[in-house]
């Protein structure tokens, strides 16, 4: 098992990865030999329309789900070879999510939810950090608020602040704009890379949106579980 | 990182959390339930204990026919306890021409250490509770001794060489309840005028007692140094070995506690169940952020236990003192009761509390929080990854175990706790099973149902597991309700029919074989039907098999009292009715002259006498030896003439012999006593009912006790029955929104929550009414040796309280749900 990671080596790899579950009429296979990589500092954008394996996709290049065939290597580690606590450990403080539903935490505050990733990194004063973050996009009068008396973009900033705050190598993002308007998302999304910019983050992010996808490094296209060349 | 302040920090946040709030509430009404009646409980029992002490005038008794020695005083006051001594001795009081066998009690200045004493200033006045025994020169009296002399207060008369002023009437003295064998009415007389008297020397058959009573401890202290060597006829009483008839009053009395503090246990189980379910389901989003922001299981789990764990804590502190505050408001009450105050509470009840904090937690909470740490990161995409199922065989034998542990500790004997675990799992089956089959039944409605029927029944059938947990949570609840009815009616009224309306009051002894005949035409002229008239015979038991009875063989008080008396023999030929034989066979007709007996049960086992075993007595100076042919259990509280120890006719008769019999006199009748002892002046008449009243006021008051614990449970009840709605009321939130949008009437909407409510509370008290009335059948034929009745009106009362309380609850929970704007839950979310 390799453990360790070079610059020059990939963040992200994946090898004919596929996954295929046992549905109610025989087995379903939703995605076959996916095969890529992401290198250091780069955006990448994983393009498809609902259905075509991009959530799954995600999931099992950020160790939260296991493959049926195939192996992903992050930071230079295969998940394959650890357990569901060690693939959260290859995580810890390294990696952040931005989900299209927020998945704020309701019974804590904006402080509360992005001191969370910085807590478990064991950051000395999580608290400040925090606070620095979200006064960082601006949010710095909503401190207190509880996800349920901010605006979906607004919840959605606190999101992206948790995702940042502990300055994660590698930050996955599934379908970020998702559930906001068209306004409020393009304001997300040139916060999620001002922010990517200056945290110098490799991104990932999923999306069917192609105006999102624009503004990444790369793009690939996923149809029917499978890479296919971007349209 | 430190996973303490970690934990700590997520407690604090949770804390807001409304399933951890009413987790925490859950908790707080369980401990408060259990310490409430804990504390409550623990008092009772204290005072119950005192009501034994009022008996005694004490809190124990050494007695002698001989002088005690002074050590036994100067012991009790190095212990800083308070000592009194008392002389009990027949005399015959002389008014001119008449006179009148009496008991005398000399009681010294102190007397009584415990209990209670009341004197009337006339035959007709209120009797006034005193703290002291008569001044010198004085006596009380009882009032026959008034009756009988044809004597008013205030009159002299003679006793042994000394002239007395009859001052006062002694209308009660507490340890005479106790005195079964009485010779005569009573006679209260200062210690100090004894010797004047003449009427005690060393060779007078006189009952020596000296009181002792103070601080629990030093009185344990001193019994423990009194028995270690006790010599042969000195006797030690205290308050747990007092004599059978009160002891099994007292032992029900703490029976009835118990099951009732058991009832509170059961609630408690049912709330901590219900809303820890609803925390843990709620536990999954969080466990699945945090496994995706890279928490270990370990972690999950270290900070979920140290949560839980100082939510335990909190709460226990919590509803200990919410349990502490209730349990004044209910001793307020009984101080009334008890005459007195009630004594303060230990601190047992405490330690109670967080024990059933932290059981019910790690019982009912700790095997879903297992499951947490299984919960996938992945469901932070897909919502669908539902948390792990909460019904396992883990789950089952934790929560188990928990009420077993949580029974075990509260009954406190392993039999009561195995009867409700019993019920109490056969009621989880049958409303489980309930459960899934009304929504089987359910289901045909929902299709073929019309409006507002078919919505509100399909909210049982949405969420089948909800449904059965709810009807589980709901059932066990009402269950407890109506067992403690059935406890407090049911049981109690078949308790104190136990106990017959006429029940003799009054035993006649020393009656001559010869006066028989003449003494049942007496009582059957006046129309006192008697209980038969048992031959009586003073014997010492020598000898058990091999081996010679010795006193020191017994380490037992009760046994080393019984070895060191007389036993009071009988014999004959026919089966009293209430004695009924559990191990052997009684003689049959051609038996008469076998040399057999038949021996009382507990009195076996205290001496260890097994059926088969050779009995040796002493009678008037010749032994004669019997084979045990049966053993026998006696219904004591029938007051009828009863023995320990029965032989047959042909192995006893010869002997000196007298004979016993009971009868009942009514109130009013008195005078039938002293034309009685007219015309049969050797016969001793003892007047019971002083002993029947005592034991009459301990079980009504222990039936009180269990009264005001039962309204204390049926608070938590009401509030475990909140706390299971509350814990619906997110999703129903959500529901009612929708449905008010696609345009469903408030009216409506309310009516189908009725409906759907109505519903699982009859169910539920159905099934919860079959297990209270199997159960309590159980508890009372097995437990008390009961007749209970089947009631008719229990069924009526679980299945409209409980679908009417439920209803109503239901309805309020989610009065505010339907009021509240549809368009602002669903922004909220």
């Amino acid at each position: 098992m390799e453990t360790h990671s070079t610059p020059a080596a990939p963040l992200l790899r994946a090898e004919n990865l596929g996954k295929r579950v046992q549905g109610p009429e025989g087995p379903l296979v939703i995605l076959q030999g996916v095969t890529m990589e992401l290198r250091h500092g780069e955006a990448v954008a994983i393009l498809g329309a609902s259905g075509s394996g991009k959530s799954t996709l995600l999931g099992l290049l950020a160790g939260l789900d296991s493959p049926s065939t195939g192996e992903t290597w992050l930071f230079g580690t295969a998940l394959g070879g650890l357990d569901e606590d060690g693939r959260a450990a290859l995580r810890a403080g390294r990696v952040g999510f931005v989900f299209q539903s927020f998945q704020l935490l309701t019974s804590m505050t904006a402080l509360e939810n992005v001191m969370l990733p910085l807590e478990l990194a064991g950051v000395a004063d999580p608290r400040k950090a925090a606070e620095a973050t979200l006064a960082e996009i601006g949010l710095g009068q909503r401190l207190h608020h509880y996800p349920a008396q901010l605006s979906g973009g607004e919840q959605q900033r606190v999101a992206i602040a948790r995702a940042f705050a502990p300055r994660p190598a590698l930050l996955f993002a599934d379908e970020p704009t998702g559930s906001l308007d068209q306004a409020t998302g393009r304001r997300i999304s040139e916060l999620l890379f001002r922010m990517r910019e200056s945290s110098g983050a490799t991104l990932l992010l999923v999306t069917h949106d192609p105006g999102l996808a624009a503004a990444c490094d790369r793009r690939l296209q996923l149809d029917q579980g499978r890479l296919v060349p971007p349209s | 990182m430190n996973r303490w302040r970690f934990a700590l920090r997520l407690f604090r946040r949770d804390w807001r959390h409304p399933e951890l709030r009413l987790l925490g509430l859950a908790l707080v009404v369980a401990v408060a339930a259990v310490t409430a009646v804990g504390f409550f409980t623990d008092r009772v029992d204290r005072a119950m204990a005192l009501q034994a002490s009022q008996v005694l005038a004490a809190d124990l008794q050494l007695s002698s026919h001989d002088p005690i020695p002074p050590r036994y005083t100067d012991e009790a006051r190095r212990l800083g306890l308070q000592t009194t001594r008392t002389l009990r001795f027949p005399s015959v009081l002389v008014n001119g021409d008449r006179t009148l066998l009496v008991e005398v009690k000399a009681v010294g200045p102190d007397y009584p250490l415990r209990g209670e004493l009341r004197v009337r200033k006339s035959p007709g006045s209120a009797g006034q509770p005193v703290q002291h025994g008569p001044e010198p020169g004085r006596l009380w009296a009882q009032a026959r001794v008034f009756d009988s002399l044809g004597l008013r207060p205030g009159a002299t008369l003679e006793l042994g060489r000394s002239r007395f002023t009859v001052s006062r009437v002694l209308s009660r003295d507490s340890t005479e309840a106790a005195n079964l064998f009485r010779i005569g009415p009573g006679v209260l007389m200062a210690l100090a005028d004894l010797p004047a008297t003449g009427l005690v020397t060393p060779a007078s058959r006189v009952d020596h007692r000296l009181l002792v009573a103070g601080d629990r401890a030093a009185v344990n202290r001193y019994l423990e140094w009194a028995r270690r060597d006790l010599p042969a006829g000195l006797s030690l009483v205290h308050t747990s070995n007092a004599r059978p008839q009160l002891r099994r009053a007292l032992d029900r009395g703490g029976r009835f506690l118990a099951l009732a503090s058991l009832m509170a246990v059961l609630v408690a189980a049912a709330a901590i169940a219900l809303s820890g379910h609803r925390f843990l389901e709620r536990q999954a989003d969080a466990t699945a952020i945090l496994r995706c922001l890279g928490a270990s299981r370990g972690l999950i789990l270290q900070t979920l236990v140290l949560r839980l764990l100082l939510l335990g804590l909190m709460a226990a502190l919590a509803g200990s003192l919410l349990g502490w505050l209730a349990q004044f408001l209910l001793a307020g009450m009984l101080a009334d009761w008890f005459g007195a105050p009630l004594p303060a509470a230990g601190p047992a009840p405490l330690l109670l509390g967080l024990g059933t904090a932290l059981i019910s937690l790690l019982g009912f909470a700790l095997p879903p929080m297992l499951r947490l740490g299984a919960v996938p990161p992945l469901r932070v995409l897909r919502r669908d990854l539902a948390p792990p199922p909460l019904s396992s065989w883990l789950t089952g034998l934790t929560a188990l175990l928990a009420i077993a542990l949580l029974m075990l500790w509260q009954a406190g004997e392993p039999k009561l706790a195995g009867l409700v675990i019993g019920g109490t799992l056969v009621t989880l089956g049958v409303l489980l099973a309930g459960g899934r089959l009304l929504v089987w039944l359910l289901t045909p409605l929902r299709r073929h149902g019309h409006g507002i029927w078919r919505y509100g029944l399909a909210g049982l059938a949405r969420n089948p597991a909800m449904t059965s947990l709810q009807l589980a949570g709901f059932g066990l609840g009402i269950l407890a309700l109506l067992l403690l009815a059935v406890v407090r009616l049911d049981l109690l009224d078949a308790w104190d029919r136990s106990i017959p309306e006429r029940a003799p009051n009054q035993f006649l002894i020393n009656i001559q074989p010869d006066q028989v005949q003449a003494l049942q035409s007496f009582l059957a002229a006046e129309g006192l039907p008697d209980a038969g008239f048992h031959p009586m015979l003073r014997a010492r038991l020598t000898g058990i098999g091999d081996r010679r009875v010795r006193i020191d063989d017994y380490s037992d008080d009760r046994a080393r009292r019984l070895v060191a008396r007389d036993f009071n023999l009988s014999y004959g030929m026919e089966l009293a009715p209430d004695n009924t034989i559990v191990a052997g066979r009684w003689w049959q007709p051609g038996q008469e002259d076998e040399p057999l007996f038949s021996v009382e049960q507990e009195l076996a086992r205290t001496l260890g006498i097994r059926r088969g075993d050779r009995l040796r007595f002493r009678i008037a100076g010749r032994e004669l030896e019997g084979r045990v042919a049966s053993l026998r259990r006696v219904q004591w509280d029938s007051f009828r003439p009863n023995f320990f120890v029965i032989g047959t006719p042909g192995l006893l008769q010869g002997y000196p012999t007298t004979y016993i019999t009971s009868f009942h006199l009514p109130p009013g009748r008195e005078p039938v006593l002293s034309r009685l002892v007219g015309r049969f002046p050797a016969v001793t008449v003892i007047d019971v009912s002083a002993l029947m009243t005592q034991v009459r006021e301990i079980i009504t008051r222990g039936a009180q006790a269990v009264e005001y614990v039962f309204a204390f449970t049926l608070v938590a009840g009401l509030l475990v029955l909140a706390a299971g709605i509350q814990a619906s009321r997110e999703h129903r939130r959500q529901e009612s929104a929708i449905l008010r949008t696609l345009g469903l009437r408030r009216r409506a909407l309310l009516q189908a929550v009725g409906i759907e409510f109505f519903t699982l509370g009859l169910l539920a008290g159905l099934l919860a009414s079959l297990c209270a009335g199997a159960t309590g059948w159980l508890i009372a034929r097995e437990l008390f040796g009961l007749d209970y009745p089947f009631n008719p009106g229990l069924w009526l009362v679980g299945l409209g309280a409980s679908a009417l309380g439920i209803g109503l609850a239901g309805l309020a929970a989610t009065w505010p749900l339907v009021v509240h704007p549809p368009l602002q839950t669903l922004r909220e979310g």
